[in-house]
């Protein structure tokens, strides 16, 4: 509905993060609607167009301004004048939460070979693996957060009874796709890397590709659905966008 | 117009001023490790600040140039040749065709940067030439740089080493058989001695440490542990305890930041760094001296002096001001 007003959160403080960047946080605990909020800001501190602020970061708990130390333009206190943009972002009203990102489907493949740790959840969830994979793909995801490596969104909407804390020794290498949850969250690890989270299902999808006029597949607030599907449909996929394995 | 490397050195990228504006897609800065000797690089040989250079690491590359070219090597103080005799540093040198320039050991500092006037041209991958190790994108093939690869020079880059050479005439001298001038540009950042002092300012998380581990973080003399690299230093010293063991949200991080990990050794995030991090923040370097502190080699030994913000911004207009003017006079030097 774009016509509701949506409530704004109020930041709890805005903080040097070194001499060269300001953290403006809203919560110190994640909560979907702080973190909505502060996607909202950050949109509204890019359209500015701010010469001297060259990269605006939402994160969980809220947003990262990062100031280019060589600008011109670059006020004596930066700290105070990133506050005062703050504030004026939030005296004019941020944009809604359904105008910040996209809709994105993701196709996953369950099969017990990409889904290494599928049989560990299910027994620790005490559900079936077919109920695993029918909540886990029911859900309403959204981008919280991209941060760890290139293209890896932390996502929010994880059904309450898929929580699980992370692997106790990660692996050395996830392979690239892998869909993965631990705790809250649920991830999709863009190339192959180390990590924790525990792997359910894989997709034909390439996340990162710097060579992409849109190089990370996903952004800070895109509303995320993962569609299952079969093994065969996840090799087409699979060969049509060309990943190398 | 190339230049081919006969041997590789042990880390050797090909780096910029780094990119920017994509931090929200968890794509790091990278660019130069030591951004000061980087740009000092460039305006030896008459280059934009931005253009590509190499970063030699500890042990640098042996390479041969295919045609004439201004060459000038900037940052740490390394063992440095060109057919046998000494190439001099931090200063423009201008190489006949068929050179080749053979670095060893750095002596001083840890990292330098190869320039070569109209820069080394690879393709930009996302508006820059930086080397993104963990991800393998930018610089030469997303990797470091290995024997045999041959890396583009600007098509203009031995009309460009001719007419600048000519430029610098007033001050040119020819220096154990190299064509160079009689001046060279101060080393700002290579360690004078060591510890080296580095000033940072209480992290966001600062107070969930224990005293002790507060007062420790700017007591203590730290070493660079041997498994540091480009996206961070790891510190070996006293380990440091947080008061509470409360769960910390992920947040953003910077160049500079200090995290401290369960095992208590903390990491400073360099040029590499990970956009976001959930290790609580003990502290913040200032940028000024994020370029010295990159100069410190696996082993090198330094202490952290605690400043504030207002400290932070001062030191960062001090050091403009001097390398400001140090890329003006060499700018001068040019007939600019």
């Amino acid at each position: 509905m774009a016509l509701r007003r949506q409530s704004t959160p109020r930041p709890l403080g805005i903080f040097p993060l070194g001499d060269t960047a300001a953290y403006v946080e809203f919560a110190e605990q994640l909560d979907l609607e702080v973190n909505a909020a502060g996607q909202r800001l950050a949109a509204a501190v890019r359209e500015r167009g701010v010469p001297w602020i060259r990269d605006v970061v939402p994160t969980l708990g809220g947003v990262a301004l990062h100031f280019d130390p060589d600008h011109a333009a670059l006020p004596a206190e930066p700290l105070q004048a990133a506050a005062a943009l703050i504030e004026l972002c939030l005296d004019e009203g941020l944009p809604s939460a359904d105008k910040v990102g996209r809709s994105i489907e993701v196709p996953v493949c369950y099969d017990p070979e990409f889904a290494l740790d599928l049989a560990e959840i299910a027994e620790r969830a005490k559900l079936s693996r077919e109920e695993v994979v029918r909540r886990h793909a029911a859900g309403e995801y959204r981008v919280l957060m991209v941060g760890f490596a290139p293209g890896l969104p932390y996502l929010g909407g994880l059904d309450a009874k898929l929580e699980v804390p992370r692997r106790e020794t990660p692996r050395q290498e996830v392979p690239a796709g892998s869909v993965a949850i631990a705790n809250k969250q649920a991830v999709v690890y863009p190339y192959a890397i180390a990590g924790g989270w525990n792997v359910i299902g894989r997709t034909p999808l390439v996340l990162f590709d710097a060579e992409r006029r849109s190089p990370s597949l996903f952004a800070p607030g895109d509303r995320v659905r993962f569609v299952p599907v079969t093994r065969e449909a996840f090799e087409r996929q699979r060969s049509a966008s060309g990943r190398r394995t | 117009m190339s230049l081919r490397i006969l041997r590789p050195g042990l880390l050797t990228t090909l780096q910029d001023r780094g990119r920017y504006g994509m931090q929200h897609l968890g794509i790091v800065p990278c660019g130069a490790m030591d951004e000061v000797a980087h740009r000092l690089a460039n305006a030896l040989v008459g280059n934009f600040e931005d253009e590509a250079t190499l970063e030699i690491t500890v042990l640098g590359p042996e390479l041969v140039f295919d045609e004439a070219v201004l060459v000038a090597i900037c940052g740490a103080e390394f063992e440095a040749k060109s057919d046998g005799r000494p190439l001099p540093l931090n200063r423009p040198v201008f190489l006949e065709p068929g050179s080749r320039l053979v670095t060893g050991r750095a002596l001083r500092g840890a990292r330098a940067y190869l320039a070569a006037a109209g820069g080394i041209q690879v393709e930009p991958v996302l508006e820059s030439r930086s080397t993104y190790l963990p991800a393998s994108f930018g610089g030469h093939e997303g990797r470091i740089l290995k024997r045999g690869d041959a890396l583009p020079l600007s098509p203009e880059a031995s009309s460009l080493a001719r007419q600048r050479y000519a430029k610098l005439a007033r001050s040119a001298t020819v220096r154990f058989g190299m064509k160079t001038v009689r001046w060279s540009s101060p080393a700002l950042t290579a360690p004078e001695h060591e510890p080296i002092v580095v000033h940072a300012m209480e992290g966001r998380h600062f107070g969930l440490f224990e005293p002790a581990s507060q007062r420790a973080f700017f007591e203590a003399t730290w070493r660079v542990s041997p498994d540091s690299n480009r996206m961070g230093y790891r510190l070996a010293g006293p380990k440091l305890a947080r008061a509470k063991a409360a769960e910390i949200l992920s947040g953003p991080t910077c160049l500079g930041t200090v995290q401290v990990p369960a095992s208590g050794a903390p990491i400073a995030l360099m040029a590499d760094h990970q956009t976001t991090g959930g290790y609580p923040k003990i502290a913040e370097i200032a940028f000024a001296d994020v370029p010295r502190m990159a100069q410190l080699a696996p082993g090198g030994a330094l202490r952290f002096a605690r400043c504030t913000l207002a400290e932070a911004l001062e030191l960062r207009r001090v050091v403009k001001a001097r390398v400001d003017a140090s890329l003006r006079s060499i700018a001068w030097s040019f007939g600019r």
